[in-house]
């Protein structure tokens, strides 16, 4: 596996791990800006954390190939589905 | 009465851009069913996000969040935000592909290429068809219960809308915009409706939160305070199991038909790159607000009859009549936004893996395929509208959706990933792996309808150490392992299934695998020669 395959894998991995977030489970406090419980908050965060993370792979491991792609069916009347 | 204006020019609107849509329309069914694959990257994500947002999304997740507390938002909105955009990415992105360069337009024109059957495709369109009417009967539910909820003019007077009638205007509107529109309609419409209800979630918390005295903090803390509600504000009954579980819930996403075929539509895959990034951030501007609304209800209105109304009523108590009306259009709007996609979604399937595929087109034409494409619109509206009327007394809307369509979506995930990606898979995998889904999800809605909540059906040992294989939980769902839920049996047999049906049986034929997958020069090069040498061995592999 290269190493840039290996990272990407490891930094998606994470991401996923971190969405079970037992250490809030049964925690209501701090609110965050003073009404957000901290669970809800946290996972607003992780929101944000997922963009962030689509954001790195689309930047490093976009699909270029597919950009290059050419039908095969010439005509929508002729389609083979 | 304000409200019920609003929302009647908003669906006037919404007439209106059908109109012009079917004005611009071609008759032939790739225009129709996909827009002639033209929808460009802005308009795509609107779509795309426009497609997988229901009433479930606005009502469905305040209501349960006003039972449940703020877990809800972990449980479903953020773990879609990371596994939606996933599966855009690796597997939407393929889909565009092999639609571009083969003339797919439906999941299973593509399983029937691929694996070289037609049977084993017609068996995955069935449980699909019979999986997304559900999710379809949701969204006119939702349509229906907004907007009698809006029209209530309280006291003992009935909704100026009631129910059916609201669940009808929805399937008129909806129906009329995608019979004269089709794809191209359905996406122009949906530019205006996922604008609308994305605003919806910041004008809702900002305006309720001038209107309660003290400020949000106060009814937080007075939940957090009270051991009978202080669930509310933690996950303390939400199962750890039953939360991660959840995380593969959105495995179901690509897999609904309508969001494959939204992947055909895309002009370039390009598209597909903003989609991906905006999506978390999306679902995050419409979940957050209606979970925490949900969670305020509880707090300032105490109970209520219909929990997944709870929005509406916070609303009419805490917004002024006039902009209750546009938030109340803007729930209309993910309404009918996933409903018209559903419907087209139905539609398509129909009128191209049936129709079409078993003659219809040789014998009666193109145009004629648009006609029947129409006709089947009515037909499965009306359908729905019926079971819609019926279904209202008996289940909530997440249930419903929950139970019967997005866990066997969920489990169907496997099938499409060994499409693109295993080289080695067979029809035989697939027939499996549908049929595996097909008995589970028929054998859990038997248990569901014949047992009662807390009874164990399959328990290993005794006492405090056994291990409850298979129960029903306190609510009433089918539990799996003590406490996971069914749809993780469920995805992961569904994933052997696939692996053991390939394994033992033949692959397809030498030239389908060639052609899905084609070796690209580099690797070839690896093999020695000069890469002219190399490219002409490619031309000759495609030949």
């Amino acid at each position: 596996m290269k190493l840039k395959t290996f990272i990407l894998t490891a930094l998606v991995a994470a991401v996923y791990v971190l969405h079970q977030d037992f250490w809030n489970w049964k925690e209501a406090y701090p609110l965050v800006f003073g009404f957000l419980p901290i669970g809800l908050a946290y996972h607003a965060g992780y929101s944000i954390l997922a963009s962030a993370t689509m954001a790195v792979l689309v930047w490093t491991a976009w699909p270029k190939h597919l950009e290059e792609i050419e039908p095969e069916v010439k005509h929508p009347k002729e389609d083979r589905s | 009465m304000i409200p019920v204006i609003v929302i009647s020019i908003y669906l006037v609107i919404i007439g209106v851009i059908g109109v012009l849509a079917f004005r611009k329309s071609q008759a032939n069914t790739e225009d129709y069913f996909l827009a002639n694959r033209s929808v460009g990257e802005m308009v795509f994500f609107l779509s795309i996000f426009a497609t997988n947002m229901t009433a479930f999304a606005i009502l469905g997740s305040s209501g349960q969040a006003y039972r449940q507390g703020i877990g809800i938002y972990g449980l479903m909105a953020s773990s879609s935000g990371l596994v939606i955009p996933l599966t855009i990415f690796f597997i939407g992105t393929r889909l565009w592909a092999l639609g571009k360069r083969f003339g797919h337009q439906t999941q299973v024109a593509f399983f029937r290429d691929r694996w070289e059957c037609d049977s084993v495709g017609t068996v995955i369109f069935a449980l699909s068809a019979l999986m997304l009417v559900p999710y379809m009967i949701i969204s006119i539910m939702g349509g229906g219960t907004v907007l009698a909820h809006l029209s209530d003019v309280g006291g003992t007077r009935p909704p100026i809308i009631p129910y059916p009638v609201g669940c009808a205007v929805v399937a008129v509107v909806v129906t009329l915009g995608v019979f004269l529109g089709g794809m191209r309609g359905t996406v122009w419409v949906n530019i205006l409706q996922t604008t609308l209800f994305l605003c919806f979630g910041a004008v809702a918390v900002v305006t309720i939160s001038h209107a309660l005295p003290g400020g949000f903090g106060e009814y937080i803390a007075k939940l957090a305070g009270d051991p009978k509600t202080s669930f509310l504000v933690t996950r303390e009954k939400m199962p750890p199991q039953a939360f991660w579980s959840y995380t593969l819930i959105p495995l179901s996403s690509i897999m609904f038909p309508h969001m494959a075929i939204m992947c055909f539509s895309a002009r370039k895959v390009t598209a597909f790159r903003r989609t991906v990034v905006l999506y978390p951030l999306a679902i995050m501007l419409i979940w957050l607000p209606c979970v925490f609304l949900g969670v305020l209800g509880a707090a300032t209105l105490g109970k209520v009859a219909d929990a997944d109304g709870i929005l509406l009523l916070m609303l009419e108590k805490y917004a002024p009549v006039w902009l209750a009306g546009i938030l109340g259009a803007g729930v209309i709007s993910a309404v009918m936004g996933s409903d018209a996609h559903q419907v087209l979604a139905l539609s398509t399937m129909f009128t191209k893996d049936i129709y079409q595929h078993y003659g219809g087109r040789e014998k009666y034409g193109e145009k004629a395929a648009v006609h029947f494409a129409r006709a089947f619109i009515i037909v499965v509206t009306v359908a729905a509208y019926v079971i819609a009327l019926e279904l209202k007394a008996k289940q909530g809307i997440f249930e419903i959706a929950i139970r019967y369509a997005f866990s066997g979506f969920a489990a169907l995930a496997p099938v499409m990933i060994a499409a693109l990606f295993w080289k080695r898979s067979t029809k035989w995998g697939a027939l499996a792996a549908t049929l595996f889904t097909a008995a589970c999800l028929i054998y859990f809605a038997v248990l569901q309808n014949t047992c009662h909540p807390g009874d164990v059906v399959w328990q290993i040992g005794q006492g405090k150490e056994a291990i409850k294989v298979l129960f029903l939980n306190p609510r009433g769902d089918v539990s799996f392992w003590n406490g996971f839920m069914t749809v993780v049996p469920m995805v992961f047999g569904s994933a052997i299934c696939m692996i053991a049906g390939s394994l033992v049986t033949r692959p397809p034929s030498q030239a389908t695998i060639d052609r899905y997958f084609p070796k690209q020069v580099s690797e070839l090069s690896r093999q020695g020669g000069s890469p002219e040498q190399a490219a002409e061995r490619v031309a000759s592999r495609a030949q």
